[in-house]
């Protein structure tokens, strides 16, 4: 391993973990470094559709063509991250005809299975479907799991000598007499995983070969390096609804266009989206017609939509590219397609590698590309294995077991502890400890949050995206403080305090965006809870103000019950009462 | 059969059971009306009366003498300190010896289940001992299979707190064989009943059970509190028993739902609204009104009783149907609105006005609700009463944030009381 070259992924994406699987794999050593958690950009942001391809059967046949290609693959090696609902393109009666045959056209030339279904048919597999629907396209859609797929990846990195340093932002690329020679980082805490109240350092880190998989940011890496990358970052808004009001992927059948997919999603469907440029991948307006125009305009195809309760929105960037010179005005007309722009033939750089554009769906196709390239440079000749070789949680587990009994969980808890965990259940669940739920909207026990714990220390948002805790119906009024309690030895008192702050705010940058009706009820409960009954708001530990005890009342006269002679004295009026009442 | 009244109280929280009883001392002929489950199952049965002002950095220790620093449109400013003053006797009364902190003005600091101190200015009697202004030495116990509270984490968070005593923590096993999540209501229920429970190889009454697990944690405690599952019916011989067996003081401390005390405290309330002869109307919704010709005189107010809807007359009415959460105030996508009757509340058409960035900002909706004058009536856009026999009591009254000022309970005695009053008096 000493020999083989070091190389340096920037980005903790679905690329960039895939990449850095795939080197690690091969023999490379590989570092992968993350400003924040895993799928802290684009991954942890998108509706979670495996892709069939359908989508870009009209529009772009070579994506179509992966997509179905990958979306094969991904059954198989990442079983434990896919649920295979299938898909529809629904056309309405004011959809053009013509758009429905070239989708029909397009997918049977794509060789994507797809097959025409009468309103009647379409709403047998979707009853809540509009009553006016004219027909519908069935294909191989499925939902997938973006957190569990990048972690999986990532674990699997790690299995094989891959670090991973989270919380890691480079903020400098080292060049050397015109070649990259690795980057600069600097630790949120540590190094090593993240850990509340750790101070920080920096790092700088050499590298033969470094990897920009930083999608929207690329152009940001790009200028530290002095080379011009000219992202077109794409904003777009997700809606998550309460429930599932339907269980296969329903898409719109007609050309381009806003709100045009609904995704169910382990307890939730999500709705999406826009397609609307932006300047700065960090700073951009979430605005409040996005989620007006998801749930009218998808009310169209599923009528209930108009009025169900949604439990919170967000956004995501996407990292659209065009070679410099193509000058496409609307973003929706940018390509999917990725691009590897290798700087020492582009820039005359040397020693470093970006990959822009692309689909959460090829990830894995992209990080074999980039692989070639890496291997190219440094002249070896390994074989791609991330095809056939299952990750961390999808190994063969076709064997029926009674999980309840055997983990001491009630159904449906079992079921959705070993639907996430996959072949890992056994590993995590048996713990020989007690082990209740913390979570109850995602079912989520404490062997889960602890085992996610174990992989990245205080960062209970990095728990989150590891078992879905704080993400359901009550986002996190229930269980945000049960999940800090959980840091607890491990981690010491102001560290689960200080975790649970920040897990805390960050499910109100969602949930503000759907704060109308039976979720507006739902966050002032949440709020009640939190500073009424547990006074979270007023804290004086936390606000560092010091109180005045004596000035308070410190109870009047009383005895212990029922014990004779045994007086705990304590006066009236705020003087303290005598130390020590039992005898 | 028509059903005609003095008083008709619509809610059966805090403010609706305070109204009501409060308009019966008059004299009146009162019924009170209530749809769901109260909210009190989600309370923590403390009664906070004001906690903390814009004007003070830290807690309130006296509530009388902060009550100057409100704004004018406060609720306490509308109804005057005598307002708070005879809610909190009416609450005495009700809950004599259930509840303490009568002996003084003075706000008591309890300790919460997350760990953080509250000023408060009633508190369970089980919840008594547990002060933090008293200087005793405490053990804090938590279960290990309780996820929502931990004795240790709790413990060390109130010596960070500096607080005058020494304290400890414990995690301990349920005694029993309980499934790792077995609800909280099955160990209360244990412990109510005293039921027999399996612990190190024996068998014991679960209280004696309960106090063996805790004796080897005591060591030089001399109070020890547990989070507030100690029997529901029963609670006082639980506390009894465990605090003969250790030897020591012990109280509870109040967890969010189900909240026992909460749920103490809603039987205590509808005890005495039995004992005040207040009938009582329950299980079916509030869903419109009829007015006198003049269109500003309620006559009735419309009960959906399973599809059919029923008239109930009145003289005066009580609104205390809660807010947000207990869906007194509704809202959409397009505004907010009192759904019985379509009271004016006032709120920004833009729906992206209603809250704070920071998930404990200042957050427009959690004041939400009617404004209301010096006689709880609400008001309209112009400032005049919405109608002339129609007075508010308790969350459904707008314009402060009583979650953050730690004056929920507060508010619904000293409006309660008010409109309650006011409403028999009218009679």
């Amino acid at each position: 391993m000493t020999d083989a070259p070091h190389v340096l992924v920037i980005g903790g994406g679905s690329t960039g973990c895939g990449i850095a699987r795939d080197l690690a794999m091969r023999g490379l050593e590989v570092t992968l470094v993350e400003k924040g958690n895993l799928t802290h950009g684009t991954t942890g942001r998108m509706h979670g559709l495996l892709h069939s391809g359908g989508r870009y059967a009209v529009s772009d046949q070579a994506s179509a063509k992966e997509c179905i290609e990958e979306n094969r693959v991904l059954r198989e090696i990442a079983s434990h991250c896919v649920e295979m609902t299938g898909g529809l393109f629904v056309q309405r009666p004011e959809d053009p005809d013509e758009y429905f045959e070239e989708k029909l056209e397009g997918c049977r030339e794509c060789g994507i299975p797809a097959e025409v279904l009468s309103p009647e048919e379409a709403r047998e597999m979707e009853p809540y479907l509009a009553k006016d629907i004219k027909r519908a396209i069935k294909v191989p859609d499925g939902a997938i799991d973006p957190f569990r797929l990048c972690v999986a990846n990532a674990a699997s990195a790690q299995e094989h000598g891959a670090r991973i340093e989270t919380h890691a932002e480079v903020i400098d690329v080292l060049v050397e007499d015109g070649a990259v020679v690795g980057v600069e980082i600097k630790h949120d805490t540590g190094p090593g995983k993240r850990v509340h109240r750790e101070p920080g350092s920096t790092e700088k880190i050499h590298a033969d070969h470094v990897v920009s998989a930083t999608g929207a940011w690329a152009g940001k890496i790009g200028d530290m390096a002095g080379v011009d990358v000219e992202v077109r970052p794409s904003k777009g808004v997700m809606t998550i609804m309460n429930t599932r009001q339907v269980d296969t992927v329903v898409n719109r059948c007609r050309p381009k266009g806003d709100a045009d997919i609904v995704v169910p999603h382990e307890t939730t469907c999500i709705l999406g989206t826009t397609d609307i440029e932006v300047d700065d991948p960090d700073d951009y307006p979430e605005e409040e017609w996005e989620v007006d125009m998801m749930i009218d305009t998808l009310s169209e195809l599923v009528p209930m939509l108009a009025n169900a309760r949604t439990i919170r929105s967000f956004w995501g960037v996407r990292p659209l590219y065009e070679p410099p010179g193509t000058g496409t005005t609307d973003p929706t007309n940018i390509t999917r397609d990725f691009f590897l722009l290798d700087h020492e033939d582009r820039d005359g750089l040397s020693g470093m590698t970006s990959i822009v554009g692309g689909k959460f769906t090829t990830y894995r196709m992209m990080g074999e590309k980039i692989s070639d390239h890496v291997c190219e440079k440094f002249d070896i000749d390994a074989e791609c294995r991330t095809a056939d070789e299952p990750l961390p949680g999808s190994h063969d587990f076709s064997i029926l077991r009674d999980y309840m009994d055997e983990f001491g969980l009630r159904s449906p808890i079992g079921r959705r502890s070993v639907e996430r965990l996959g072949s890992r259940a056994e590993e995590v669940l048996k713990t020989g400890e007690p082990n209740p739920v913390v979570c109850e909207c995602e079912a989520v026990t404490r062997a889960e949050i602890q085992d996610a714990i174990d992989q990245s220390g205080s960062d209970l948002n990095a728990v989150r995206i590891r078992t879905r805790a704080s993400m359901g119906n009550c986002q996190g009024a229930f269980c945000c403080h049960r999940m800090a309690h959980e840091l607890y030895p491990t981690y010491d008192e102001p560290v689960a305090y200080e975790a649970f702050d920040e897990l805390f705010q960050e499910r109100w940058k969602g949930e503000r965006h759907a704060l109308w009706g039976e979720q507006l009820s739902q966050a002032m409960l949440k709020y009640s809870l939190h500073s009424t009954t547990m006074n979270a708001d007023h804290d004086a530990v936390r606000t560092g103000s010091a109180i005045d005890f004596s000035k308070f009342d410190s109870g009047q006269t009383t005895a212990v019950a029922g014990t004779a002679g045994t007086e705990t004295a304590a006066t009236d009026g705020g003087l303290p009462p005598a130390n020590g009442g039992d005898q | 059969m028509a059903i005609e009244e003095d008083v008709i109280v619509i809610g059966g929280g805090i403010a609706g059971s305070i109204a009501a009883l409060s308009a019966a001392d008059t004299g009146a002929q009162v019924r009170l009306v209530t749809h769901k489950k109260s909210t009190l199952r989600h309370a923590s049965g403390l009664i906070d009366v004001l906690g903390y002002t814009d004007g003070e950095s830290g807690p309130v220790h006296d509530p009388f003498t902060s009550l100057d620093g409100l704004p004018e449109e406060h609720p306490y400013s509308l109804v005057g300190e005598s307002a708070i003053r005879g809610g909190l006797e009416i609450f005495d009364t009700v809950t004599d010896g259930a509840y303490s902190g009568a002996h003084t003005d003075q706000n008591a600091l309890v300790t919460t289940s997350g760990g953080a101190i509250k000023p408060t200015a009633r508190y369970p009697t089980s919840a008594a001992a547990g002060l933090v202004s008293d200087d005793r030495s405490m053990l804090i116990v938590g279960f290990r299979s309780l996820t929502d509270f931990n004795g240790e984490l709790v413990a060390d968070h109130l010596a960070a707190a500096g607080v005058p005593f020494e304290v400890n923590g414990a995690e301990i096993e349920v005694p029993g064989n309980y499934r790792a999540d077995a609800r909280v209501t099955r160990i209360a229920n244990a412990l109510d009943l005293n039921k027999d429970l399996s612990y190190n190889g024996r068998t014991l009454p679960a209280r004696e059970a309960f106090a063996e697990a805790i004796k080897p944690h005591l060591g030089t405690a001399d109070r020890v509190g547990v989070p507030a599952l100690l029997g529901d019916d029963h609670a006082d011989d639980v506390r009894a028993d465990l605090e003969r067996s250790l030897g020591v003081a012990v109280f509870e401390i109040p967890m969010g739902p189900p909240s026992y005390p909460g749920l103490r405290l809603e039987d205590l309330l509808f005890d005495a609204l039995d004992d005040a002869g207040v009938r009582i109307s329950d299980g079916n919704p509030a869903v419109g009104y009829e007015t006198a010709a003049d269109g500003d005189t309620l006559e009735s107010i419309t009960i959906d009783r399973r599809g059919r809807e029923i008239p109930y007359h009145a003289e005066q009415f009580i609104l205390a149907t809660g807010g947000l959460v207990g869906k007194g105030i509704n809202s959409d996508r397009n505004g907010v609105y009192e759904p019985v009757f379509n009271c004016y509340v006032p709120h920004s058409d833009d729906r992206y006005q209603w809250f704070s960035e920071d998930a404990f900002g200042e957050h427009p909706f959690a004041t939400f609700g009617v404004p209301i004058d010096e006689h709880c009536q609400p008001l309209t856009a112009e400032g005049k009463t919405e109608f002339s026999n129609l007075r508010a009591a308790g969350g459904v009254i707008g314009g402060v944030d009583p979650t953050a000022e730690k004056s929920k309970s507060g508010v619904s005695l000293a409006t309660g009381y008010a409109a309650g009053r006011e409403a028999g008096e009218a009679i």
